[in-house]
This record gives structure tokens, sequence and C-alpha cells, in this order.
């Protein structure tokens, strides 16, 4: 009998201690330093792998001791980190120091999550106009992106030589080439064009290059653009599987020899480089018409700053993202992990030290972000393209009435 | 005031009379029961309350940053209903879970009866029966998304050599076959839930039925019509309705396998509840979508619930 009771009494004890823990978490943490004395910030990244994850650690690092403070840093997968964010914002422990992807930049500033970059200091002179759109809202900017990339036509140079063909600059070039190019267990040509937000990044160059825009994506320039895709993979040139593959696909398609071109970013360059018998080569976007400009759609990371109750501290970080905005640390980045500086006057220098990524930095002078015109709307947009590209690639609609279709409630 | 201080003391002087023993017994009741009660609360009565509301409130990306979650009322419901994609979702559902349960439980009881009879490494292949029940689902996915590629797919290649077909089967990439090879792979995950359940429900049933019915006649089919399958159908009948729930529900697979593609053509309630909350962060209309989720498998436990106190009953 008494030893059930301690049983007891011991089960009723262990429930409130539980409870006791759960509610506890609420304290403490937020202690504000004031005046000067900050001495270390967080910081949120998802660059959670190597070689990128040591890279950026060294630019954190360089910029942390330049400011005299310490940083505690965090690293999540990408897919996770919005997800990581909104848990952060809920419980009020988001880092001091926050990266987002630029497309995601306006929708977390509309919450009113972010501290205006330029009441301390910051500004985005000099950097490319595409950027710049990504990581403003309401007219004030919100982030800065030290490094920025983009997507282009990567080629296999052997496949190119021994079929005789020259790196297509036109979408005619690029048909007659990828048809050319395809034989028994390879394709001339691999895109992603799956199902995700990741799809219609890919097809913008199609359609921004085409004169497309996505305030109106029923406009025949977009449908013209969806033509290219649909005709690559009706003729047999791309794999009808591209509705599922990811960007990663395309690249292990492509180092496997099974696709002698694709459209694929400067990040998948060190991957490239494990295989050295894929001798490859990067040229910009082909043209519909001779007259065009190729315009592609711009990638990377922005660097932001949480609202922070304790000003001194959102001052540091505000100083930190500058710092790793300066001149020094957007070429050491871009040099070390294959991208591209976001500042329009680096880029010359940057070329001709890495001239491997002529074409590239060719490609983002023009470049858009896919939030430019849409701001936080750009995600619904980028949903019917997506759903567009499904609905022509499966045959169940024609380039024409894709986009209606998709679009149409 | 006076009147609640007197009640109390009345009822405490009574207490008191009854004696402090049983006082000390209903007070460890109490705290035996207290652990599983907090544990219930917490776990499965807070995020069912929550997800109720949550339906009921326009609740999004600034709700995290701002606490506000305005009250819409049945809004999210009525969008996520008379989205296009709803009928589309609820037929794709309905024909998972069919298609999924009635394979799943004809190989299962296959294989079950195949096992019961005792034979040289029966014990092993069993055994071996459960590693699609052992692997991670993810990663039960993505090998079964490589071995359906069209192009260099396993399942492709090995069809072509034996001149089984003629062009490779889109498995993954045709709006009309992709249904069918998801359902397919969950049967595959399915089959050792239903293989384990049956053969212990065959084991349950006594030899000397099968012995008096030997003698009576009842041999091959017969016996199973007569004496196997009237004894198995309370095993059956459980394992059918768990089946229900669970396959109603099922995310990981057909996300890993497809994602819902192409063009739509595997979305279900419950790919489409994750896109809405997950991707579109409209978590109001996610929650929406999965309240109809829930209230499709309740009516389902229900009938489960009903039909095991039958049972228990009889």
């Amino acid at each position: 009998m008494i030893s059930k009771r301690i049983a007891a009494a011991l089960a009723g004890a262990t429930t409130v201690s539980l409870l006791l823990v759960a509610c506890g978490d609420n304290g403490g943490g937020q202690s504000s330093a004031s005046g000067d004395s900050v001495k270390s910030l967080t910081v949120l990244d998802y660059y959670n792998n190597d070689p990128d994850k040591s890279l950026v650690q060294k630019g954190l690092d360089s910029c942390a001791s330049q400011l005299g403070i310490t940083i505690q840093r965090e690293t999540v997968p990408g897919d996770t980190l919005i997800q990581k964010v909104l848990q952060q914002a809920s419980s009020k422990t988001l880092p001091d120091v926050l990266m987002l992807d630029n497309p995601d930049v306006q929708q977390i500033a509309a919450t009113g999550a972010l501290a205006p970059l330029n009441d301390m200091g910051l500004s985005g002179d000099g950097v490319i106009k595409g950027m710049v759109d990504a990581t403003s809202y309401d007219g004030k900017l919100y982030g800065l992106a030290p490094v920025t990339n983009t997507i282009a036509l990567f080629y296999n140079k052997d496949m190119l030589a021994e079929a005789g063909v020259q790196p297509p600059k036109t979408w005619e070039e690029l048909k007659a080439a990828a048809k050319k190019l395809t034989k028994p267990g390879r394709y001339g040509m691999a895109f992603n064009a799956n199902a995700t937000y990741e799809g219609s990044w890919q097809f913008l160059p199609a359609m921004w290059t085409n004169g497309g825009d996505e305030t109106d994506l029923t406009s025949p320039q977009v449908a013209e653009a969806l033509q290219l895709w649909v005709d690559l993979v009706k003729s047999g040139s791309a794999s009808k599987s591209v509705i599922n593959w990811t960007q990663g696909d395309v690249k292990d398609q492509f180092v496997a020899g099974k696709a002698a071109m694709m459209i694929n970013g400067p990040w998948q360059i060190p991957a490239l480089q494990k295989t050295p018998n894929v001798k490859w080569d990067v040229v910009t976007f082909p043209l519909n018409k001779p007259d065009q400009t190729p315009v592609a759609p711009l990638g990377g990371e922005a660097w932001t700053v949480p609202l922070n109750k304790d000003q001194a501290k959102q001052q540091k970080a505000g100083d930190f993202v500058k710092c790793l905005n300066s001149d020094e640390n957007e070429l050491a980045w871009a040099k070390a992990r294959f991208t591209i500086p976001t500042k329009t006057a680096l880029l010359d220098q940057y070329v001709k030290e890495v001239p491997s990524m002529k074409a590239f930095t060719e490609q983002v002078k023009t470049a858009r972000a896919r939030t430019g015109k849409l701001g936080d709307k750009w995600p619904d947009a980028a949903k019917v393209i997506y759903q567009a590209i499904q609905l022509a690639l499966t045959g169940k609609a024609s380039a024409q009435d894709a986009f209606k279709q998709a679009s149409g409630g | 005031m006076g009147m609640v201080t007197l009640t109390r003391t009345t009822v405490a002087g009574r207490e008191k009379v009854r004696g402090r023993r049983h006082r000390g017994e209903s007070l460890t009741k109490v705290l035996f029961v207290l652990p599983a009660a907090v544990a219930m609360v917490a776990l499965f009565g807070y995020p069912v309350v929550k997800n109720l509301l949550m339906s009921l409130q326009d609740y999004g990306l600034k709700t995290f940053f701002t606490g506000a979650a305005p009250w819409v009322g049945l809004k999210n419901y009525s969008t996520v209903v008379t989205d296009k994609l709803f009928s589309d979702a609820m037929l794709n559902t309905a024909l998972f879970t069919v298609g999924s349960i009635a394979f799943q439980f004809a190989i299962g009881l296959g294989l079950a009866l195949f096992f019961h009879k005792k034979f040289p490494l029966s014990g092993v292949l069993r055994s071996l029966l459960l590693l699609p029940w052992l692997l991670p689902l993810i990663v039960s996915s993505a090998t079964w998304r490589s071995i359906l590629e069209q192009d260099n797919g396993i399942l492709n290649r090995t069809l072509l050599k034996l001149h089984l077909i003629g062009d490779p089967v889109p498995w993954l990439n045709s709006p009309s076959v992709a249904l069918i090879a998801v359902i397919g792979v969950n049967i595959w995950i399915g089959i050792p839930f239903n293989v384990t359940l049956l053969y212990s429900g065959l084991a349950e049933i006594p030899d000397e039925l099968y012995e008096a019915g030997q003698l009576d006649g009842a041999t091959g089919w017969r016996s199973f019509w007569y004496i196997t399958w009237p004894n198995l159908r309370a095993v059956a009948s459980v394992l059918l309705m768990l089946g229900v729930v669970y396959t109603i529900k099922v995310l990981d697979i057909i996300l890993g396998l497809t994602g819902g593609g192409p063009a739509n053509a595997t979305q279900t309630l419950a790919t489409q509840s994750y896109e809405k909350s997950f991707i579109d962060f409209k978590f109001g209309q996610g929650a929406a979508l999965s309240n109809i989720l829930i209230a499709i498998s309740f009516v389902f436990a229900i009938f489960y619930l009903r039909g095991t106190r039958r049972a228990v009953d009889e």
C-alpha cells in the first residue's frame, strides 16, 4: 500500500515537473546589453554543407574580428530555413543577423519582422538593380546580398565537337543542336521542369528573354517560351522525366554523359570539377529573335537584420551586414564559391581574375529579380508557371492554353 | 460568499466523517491518472483544438511575427472546397486508399496463408518480408523513384529486355500512370503489416477445427471459406479499418515519388494540406483541409470502434 502511494506521488510529481520544464523556457535569453558593449551576435543561415559552410564561416569570422565581436552561428538545411524562422519569430528568438534567399526577403519584410537597413547607414548604391529590387520592400532596403548567381547553358565540349555542333545562340539552333546531340542513351538537352518553384526558376530565362512577363502570363511571348520546352521534350531531345527532375538531377544526368547540354547554375561547378573527364563550358541563354538580350533570374542570398529591442545590438548587426557586403568580401566570396559580386563596379575586375565565370557574369548584368515586379505576390505567379509547364509537358494542355488553364480558378 | 464557505465546510465535514483513509485513496487514484491525462491533453487535445481554431482563422506568415490571426469563420473551408483541385484530390484520395488497401489485404492474406504452412526457411522468409516496413519511408520512396525512372529505371529496362513492353512505361511521368505507380509502391510498403496481423490471426485458429472439418469433408477452398475466413473476420475488420485510417493520410511516399505531380495527377487531401500550409504558408486553409481529412478518418474510426465492441459483446 505504502509503495503504491509513493508511486502515485512520484507519478504526480513527474507530471508537475514536466509541466514546469515546458513552461520554464520563456524566461531568460533576451538579456539586453546596454550601450556600446555588444560582445556577440547570433547568425542563422542555410549554408549547411561544405565547402560553402566553411567558406562562409571565413567571411563571417573576418567581419567579426573587424568589429571586435564573436559570432554564434547556426546553419540549417535550405528547405527548412523558413520554417525555422517562423518558429523563432513566434517564440521571439530570431537571430541578430538572418540570411534569407533573395525572393523570400520581401515576404518576410512584409510581416514587419525586419529592420530597414537605410536607418542604420546602409544603402544599395552601386549594387545591381535586380538585387536591390529583390531586397527592398515599400521603398526601404531590408537586405544586402554580397554575391549572386544565375542560370545559363552548360555544354559538354567533347560531345558538341564530336557532333560538329556550335554552342547554340538562338532557340532554333538550340533545338537543332539538341536533336543532333541526341542518340540512344543520351539526350541533347536537360533542364528542370518539376512542379516546384525550382521548375519556374529554370523557365524564367526563356520567358523573360522572349519578352514575357509575370504580370501577364497569358501573353503570346510566354506561350512561345513554353513551346520551346514542349518542342524539346516532344522531339525526344530532352527526357520526359524533366517534369520530375531537380537541378541536382539535371547535373547528375550531365555528369553521367546522359545529357549533352543543360540549364544550370555555377553552384554546380565544384561537383563538375570532381569529374575532370567531362569537359564543359558555359554560354548565355540562347535568344528567340536576334534583337533580344538574354534575361535570367537572379539567385543568391541576402543578409538581413531582424528587428531587435536592443538598439545597440541591432546597429551592430547592421554594421556586420555592411562588412559582409564590403568590396573585399564580395570578391573573396565570389572567387571561392563560384558566385558573382553584386556591385557593378567589381564585375569587370572579377571576370579578369576568374575568366570561367564570364558567361554567368554577362548574364547577371541583365538579370532580373523574381520579386522585382510582383513583390510578395511572386509565389502565386511562380505556382501558375510551374503548373502550366506541367500541363503542357504532359500533354494535358497546349502551350497556348496551359497558362490560362493553370491560372483560371 | 457566505454560502460558498458554508457548503465547503459541510462537504469537508462530511468527508472527515468518511475517514481520512478514503480520501487518501481517491487522491492516489487521481495521482495515477494525472500523468496519462496530462499527456493526453497536451499531445492529443491541444493539437486537435488548435487545428480546429486555426482553420477558422486567417493564419498566415504574418501571424508568426505579429501574433494576429483574424477570425474568418468558415471561409477557409469554402475556399479549399471550391478550389479547382479539391474534387481531383478527393477522387485521388479515394482511389489511393481503396486501391492500396484492396491489394495490400489480398496479397497479405495470400502470403499469410502461404507462410502458415510450415516449410523449411519459412521463418527466415517471413522476417525478410518485413523489410519494407523497416526502411524509412523517405528512403523507400527515393529508391522507388529511381526504380521507376522512365529512361534508365531498372523496372523499364527489365521489362524491355524481357520484351514484355515495346516502349518504356512513363511510370511517374504520365498523369494517367503516375497514380497507379504511387499506389503500387504504397501496396509494397503495406504488405508486411497485413501479413503480420493476418498471420497471427491464422495462428489463433485452433487446429482441431480443421481436423473436425476434414472429417466432414471441408478441405482446400471449402476449409478456407467455412473455417479460416469466419475465424479471421475479427482480425480482418480491424486490419481494414486501421488500413483506411493509415492510408488516407499518407504524405511522405507521394511527396518522395511525385510531389503530387505530374500536372497534379497524384494530389491527395494530405498533399494538398501540406502544400497549403508549408509552401503557400496559408496555415488556416491547410488546417481546414486536414480537419476534413480527420473527419473522414473519424467516421471510419467509429465503424472500427463499433465493430470491435460488437466482437467483445459476442
